[in-house]
C-alpha cells in the first residue's frame, strides 16, 4: 500500500496525533448536526476512530485515486452515520471542508445517508443489511482481477439483525475472500435500547467463526488497537476476517456516551458549546 | 412451432459475447439449469458467480462486481427477483446506478400451477416505479437476441423478464424490425390498436389476422420496453385510431395497460380496453389454462375488439 499520511500527521507520532484528529473530526459533527438539526450522533461518534483509522492510515485511496481501479474500496453499511464519513472525507481532502456547511440542505448532496455523487463514495447506502454482499461483489471482482486492492465495510450491531447480512457473510466464507474486511461497531445500543434487550448479538465469535471468517475483537476507539487489528486481517489468507470493534455509542463527550436518546437527539445551545469545549479538551490532550 | 425458449436464447447471446468480453458475468442463486445458463457456467466457469439461493445477496453482489467494472447478469426466477429482492435492485442497482441486469426468468404466470408463491403477476409494477430501472418484456427469441445485444452496449440498470417455456415466433429470422426503446409495429392497422408485451404479442398478432379478415384494421404494437415505454408510439396510436386495447400478462394495477392508460388520458383521449390479470391470487394450472381463463388468448382480443369497434363507431 502506497498511501502517504498528510503533512500534518507526523510519523512520529502517529497515533497520537490520530486520536487528536479523531477529536476534531468530532467537532466538525457536531457542528453539522447542530446546524441542520439532523443526524445521528451517537454512531458517529462511535465509529469515528474506525474510519480514521481507515482513511488516515490503511486504506489505500486518496483524493486524487478515486478513479483509480486499484484503490481500496470502502462501504458504510451503517450509513446513518454519514456526518462521521462526511467529516473524515473532508479532513481527508476528498471535497472542501466548506461543503459540510451544506450538510442535510435543500438540495445539498450531502444529505442524511452517503450518496455516490459525493466524492470518495462509491455506493448509495443507507438500508441496513445491504454494505457486506456489495462488498463481497467487489472483493469476487478484485479475485478475478488478480488485484490487490482490499474491501472494507461497516456495519452497525443493531444491523446484525438484518437477514441479508448473513447471506453476504455466508458467501463471503464460501469463497474465502480475504481481501474483504467487514468491521462491527458494536456499540451494545440502538434507537430502543441496548441491543441485548432488542435483538441479542453477544455471540459474535461463534458466529461469524461458523461462517468461515476469522474474528478479531479490537478497542473500536483505540486507533491503535485498530491499527494492529486491521494488519491481521491484511495478513490473514484463506478466509475473510471481521474486526468486532469494542466502541462506546457517542465516544468522546460524557453526557452523550452511552446513551441511548444519543442516538439522534440534537443538542440544545448549551449541551452543543459543552460538547465543543469537551471534545477540544480531549483533542488538546491528545496533542500533548 | 419453435422450440427455443428465449432463455435460451439470453444464454446463447452471453456465451457468443463472452467469447471476447471477459467482463460479462452471470450470477445465479442455484438457477443456472431453469434459467439455461449451465452452458454459460460449464464454459466460463471464471465468469460465472454461483449465490445459492440468496435472492437479497445475488442482485448486491452483482452491484459491487458491476462498481469494479463487470457486467453483472443476474438471473434468477422473476417471482423473487422483482419482490424480495426489491430493495436491493432499488438501492444497490437503480440508486447506486450499476451495470447490473436482472434477469427474471419463469416470468408471469410460468409456473401457473405452482401458485402465487411463483407468479410474478407484479414485477411491471415494482421494477417500473424504481427510477433510473428500466424494464423489458421480450416477445419472441429473435427480439430477446436483439435486445440482449443492445444491452450488452449500454452501462445502465435494466429488468427484463422471460417466460419459462418457447413461445411462437412473432418475427422471422433476419427479419425483425427492432430499434432500441421503441415499439415494434407488428402490423399496421387504422382502426384498432393493440398494444401487448411478452407472450401476449403473438395472440394479438393471431387476433389481427382474424380482424382484418372481418374488415377490421388494427395495428398491433410490441411494448417490449415497458419502461422507458414508448410514448410517441402510443399517442400516435391515439390519434390514428379509434381505440386501445392493451394486454399483458401481469395484474391491471400498475402494470402497460394502466401507463398506457395514463399516457392517452392526458394527451389524445380515447377508449383504452385493459386486459390483464385480476387484483387476486391467480387461478392455477398450465400457462394456457390460465390465459384462456381469463380471456388473455387470441378469441379474447376479438371479442373485446369487436365489442370496442361497437362502442366507438
Amino acid at each position: 500500500m502506497n498511501f502517504s499520511l498528510r503533512a500534518s500527521v507526523g510519523d512520529g507520532s502517529r497515533m497520537e496525533n490520530l486520536k487528536a484528529v479523531s477529536f476534531e473530526l468530532r467537532k466538525d459533527v457536531i457542528n453539522m448536526i447542530y446546524k441542520a438539526k439532523t443526524g445521528h450522533i451517537g454512531g458517529d461518534f462511535s465509529v469515528m476512530d474506525i474510519l480514521v483509522t481507515l482513511y488516515y492510515k490503511h486504506m489505500n485511496i486518496s483524493p486524487e485515486t478515486t478513479s483509480d481501479p486499484d484503490r481500496d474500496k470502502f462501504i458504510l453499511s451503517k450509513g446513518h452515520s454519514v456526518e462521521a464519513y462526511y467529516s473524515v472525507l473532508a479532513g481527508r481532502g476528498f471535497f472542501p471542508k466548506a461543503d459540510l456547511e451544506t450538510y442535510s440542505q435543500f438540495k445539498s448532496k450531502y444529505i442524511g445517508h452517503p450518496n455516490n455523487k459525493v466524492n470518495g463514495i462509491e455506493m448509495n447506502s443507507g438500508s441496513l443489511g445491504h454494505g457486506l454482499s456489495v462488498s463481497v461483489g467487489m472483493a469476487l471482482a478484485g479475485k478475478m482481477d488478480h488485484k490487490s486492492y482490499r474491501v472494507y465495510t461497516v456495519m452497525g450491531d443493531g444491523e446484525l439483525a438484518e437477514g441479508s447480512v448473513w447471506e453476504g457473510a455466508m458467501a463471503a466464507g464460501h469463497y474465502k475472500l480475504d481481501n474483504l474486511t467487514a468491521v462491527v461497531d458494536r456499540n451494545r445500543l440502538q434507537i430502543s435500547g441496548t441491543t441485548e434487550e432488542v435483538m441479542s448479538q453477544d455471540n459474535q465469535d461463534d458466529r461469524w467463526s461458523s461462517f468461515g471468517w476469522n474474528v478479531i475483537h479490537a478497542q473500536g476507539n483505540n486507533i491503535d488497537d485498530l491499527d494492529k487489528a486491521f494488519q491481521i486481517a491484511k495478513d490473514t489468507k484463506g478466509k475473510p476476517t471481521v474486526i468486532i470493534a469494542d466502541t462506546t455509542k457517542g465516544y468522546g463527550v460524557s453526557f452523550i456516551e452511552n446513551s441511548a436518546p444519543w442516538h439522534h437527539k440534537i443538542p440544545n445551545a448549551q449541551e452543543y458549546e459543552k460538547a465543543l469545549a469537551e471534545l477540544e479538551q480531549r483533542r488538546l490532550a491528545a496533542n500533548e | 412451432m419453435n422450440k427455443i425458449s428465449n432463455r435460451q436464447i439470453i444464454c446463447d447471446v452471453l456465451v457468443e459475447k463472452a467469447k471476447s468480453d471477459k467482463d460479462i458475468i452471470v450470477l445465479c442463486s442455484d438457477s443456472r439449469g431453469s434459467a439455461s445458463l449451465t452452458n454459460f457456467a460449464d464454459t466460463y466457469p471464471d465468469q460465472f458467480v454461483e449465490t445459492g439461493i440468496a435472492e437479497q445477496n445475488i442482485v448486491s453482489i452483482g452491484a459491487g462486481l458491476a462498481k469494479c467494472g463487470k457486467k453483472s447478469y443476474v438471473a434468477s426466477p422473476a417471482s423473487f427477483l422483482s419482490t424480495r429482492s426489491m430493495e436491493q435492485a432499488k438501492v444497490d442497482v437503480a440508486y447506486s446506478n450499476t451495470n447490473v441486469k436482472l434477469i427474471g426468468i419463469s416470468g408471469g404466470i410460468s409456473y401457473g400451477a405452482l401458485g402465487m408463491t411463483h407468479h410474478s403477476a407484479q414485477d411491471i409494477a415494482t421494477m417500473s416505479s424504481i427510477p433510473n430501472m428500466r424494464v423489458y418484456i421480450p416477445s419472441d427469441r429473435f427480439q430477446t437476441q436483439a435486445l440482449f445485444e443492445n444491452l450488452l452496449k449500454d452501462e445502465k440498470p435494466a429488468y427484463i423478464r422471460v417466460g419459462r417455456n418457447a413461445v411462437e415466433d412473432v418475427y422471422e429470422e433476419g427479419n425483425v424490425p427492432f430499434e432500441f426503446d421503441k415499439a415494434s409495429v407488428v402490423q399496421e392497422g387504422t382502426d384498432l390498436t393493440i398494444i401487448a408485451c411478452g407472450e401476449m404479442v403473438k395472440p394479438a398478432q393471431t387476433a389481427a389476422i382474424v380482424l382484418e379478415e372481418q374488415g377490421i384494421h388494427v395495428r398491433v404494437l410490441d411494448m417490449y420496453c415497458v419502461k422507458p415505454i414508448d410514448r410517441a408510439a402510443v399517442e400516435k396510436a391515439a390519434r390514428e385510431t379509434k381505440a386501445i386495447i392493451t394486454i399483458e400478462e401481469h395484474t391491471y394495477i400498475g402494470g402497460l395497460g394502466a401507463m398506457v392508460s395514463q399516457i392517452v388520458a392526458s394527451t389524445t383521449p380515447k377508449k383504452v380496453i385493459n386486459l390483464a390479470l385480476p387484483d387476486s391470487p391467480v387461478v392455477t394450472g398450465v400457462s394456457k389454462e390460465v390465459f384462456d381463463y381469463y380471456g388473455l388468448n387470441e378469441s379474447g382480443l376479438v371479442k373485446v375488439a369487436l365489442e370496442l369497434m361497437n362502442d366507438v363507431k
